[in-house]
């Protein structure tokens, strides 16, 4: 360690050819990042929240086989790492016939992924939800599908926000995890890119910076979307 | 108006209605006193059909449900919007306003158009007293205002017959007389009413019948001046001296 930094600041070349790597290295970075990170994100993020909300009804709903069902996929989706998840997808099914291209390949991975986690989330907001608030519903002639649309759920997103984001920021850097898949998002672009001038540590050190700065951004986005919620709250 | 006929209601091996049969005719105030675990909120709750009768038959404006046998969803959705319920936690919206509260009935449900539908939630809002407070949120308003938005949103379905469930019950005694005082407006206006409550005094003005409720079964029921002043059974005394004794 103490080598190399003396490397560094007695080598003025050393740093000139960092100064030169770090900034042709930031358009292909950042344009990984836009091109696959986040699209990947966005997309398995959507999916994801749609599967979780099925889920998280199916989970609270009195019928039987869909409480099972529920139960099933979130132990299984929790209970096996994410990355035999991709790889189970992209390079198992194929052994079945059933061949997914990387990118879309990813998508289906994340937002299983995602969909048992947030659905969790989910159920829990929903069941926090006093029961008076499903009453005052009924009470006026609302189905359940009308009463859940208009009446719960906005007061379940306002409690699920906080965890939700979580799983978001977390979901920005797992998509490193599809570089593994051979998808040419942000991380992917690093290692090719070290692997040509063997600046390793540069490299994953821009990565990573730029994953911070989205997942800074997010967290500024998560404020201003609890403030919002928040509005109809005493403080 | 109201006619049930012999209402059962079970909840697992407990039975907390045994028997029910009551009728109110349009324009009444019937008021439903009795001790706590009586079954009188249940009775009220089945007029709805919040909880789900056991057995036995409710009538509300020529609809009829019987319990009997099987009722449908698409039954029970519609045969509560012939009433207006009223809880004792007022239950109103959060994410609302008052004036979002009074409209979200008829504009989910009846599918009304929009700005029918907002004047008739500000006149309601102002009868009840609140036409300063429409933009207000439920955490902003007092609680005796959110239970007169609670009872504006309820009026907002154009129901035939309004619910009292405790009304009065989760509210500061400062507050009560304010929703009283639109309750029993509600009924010189013609109202068909039945009232859970212990506001005797509420009882003994407004109500055209009151009835008492012991141990799942109607004990007595009567005028008013019957009940209060000559009641017949040891039990209705018992606890009348009770309430009145305020233990």
């Amino acid at each position: 360690m103490k080598m190399y930094l003396t490397n560094i600041l007695t080598d003025p070349e050393r740093l000139d050819r960092w100064m030169t790597i770090a900034q042709s290295s930031l358009l292909p970075l950042l344009k990984g990042a836009l091109s696959n990170t986040i699209p990947l994100t966005l997309l398995s993020f959507s999916f994801g929240l749609m599967i979780a909300i099925l889920m998280a009804l199916a989970r609270i709903s009195p019928i039987k086989p869909l409480q099972i069902v529920a139960r099933i996929y979130v132990s299984i989706i929790r209970g096996t790492p994410l990355l035999v998840q991709l790889f189970f997808i992209f390079y198992g099914l194929p052994s079945i016939g059933v061949t997914i291209d990387s990118f879309p390949a990813a998508v289906i991975a994340f937002s299983l992924n995602v969909g048992a986690y947030a659905s969790e989330i989910i159920r829990a907001a929903i069941l926090s939800t006093p029961k008076g608030q499903w009453e005052a519903a009924y009470s006026m002639g609302m189905s359940y599908p009308q009463a859940l649309r208009r009446i719960i759920l906005p007061q379940a997103a306002r409690v699920s926000i906080p965890p939700l984001s979580n799983s978001f920021i977390s979901l920005v850097k797992d998509t490193s995890l599809a570089s593994l898949i051979l998808v040419t998002e942000m991380f992917r672009v690093a290692q090719q890119i070290a692997a040509t001038n063997y600046e390793f540590l540069l490299l994953y050190a821009q990565a990573g910076a730029i994953y911070w700065v989205i997942c800074f951004c997010l967290s500024l986005l998560q404020g201003r979307v609890e403030r919002r919620l928040d509005r109809y709250v005493a403080r | 108006m109201i006619s049930v006929q012999s209402l059962f209601k079970q909840f697992g091996d407990l039975e907390v209605l045994k028997g029910i049969d009551l009728n109110v005719e349009q324009g009444k105030v019937v008021v439903v006193i009795g001790p706590s675990g009586s079954g009188k909120t249940t009775l009220l709750r089945c007029l709805n059909v919040l909880e789900t009768p056991t057995s036995g038959k409710v009538e509300i404006d020529q609809q009829a449900l019987d319990f009997t046998g099987k009722v449908s969803f698409n039954q029970i959705a519609s045969f509560r919007r012939l009433t207006g319920m009223v809880f004792q936690s007022y239950n109103l919206f959060p994410h609302k306003t008052a004036l979002q509260n009074v409209m979200e009935g008829p504009i989910t449900v009846k599918k009304e158009a929009k700005a029918k539908v907002e004047e008739r939630a500000r006149r309601l809002l102002e009868k009840v007293g609140l036409g300063d407070k429409l933009d207000f949120y439920p955490f902003q308003l007092s609680g005796g205002q959110q239970q007169r938005v609670g009872i504006a949103r309820a009026l907002a379905m154009e129901p035939k017959v309004m619910l009292f469930d405790e009304p009065t019950s989760a509210l500061d005694p400062e507050l009560v007389g304010e929703v009283l005082r639109v309750m029993k407006e509600l009924a010189q206006e013609g109202m068909t009413m039945v009232v859970v409550t212990h506001e005797m005094k509420f009882a003994k003005e407004v109500a055209d019948e009151v009835i008492f409720m012991d141990d799942g079964k109607i004990v007595e029921k009567g005028n008013p001046a019957e009940i209060f002043e000559n009641p017949k059974t040891d039990r209705t005394k018992q606890f009348l001296r009770m309430i009145e004794s305020g233990v």
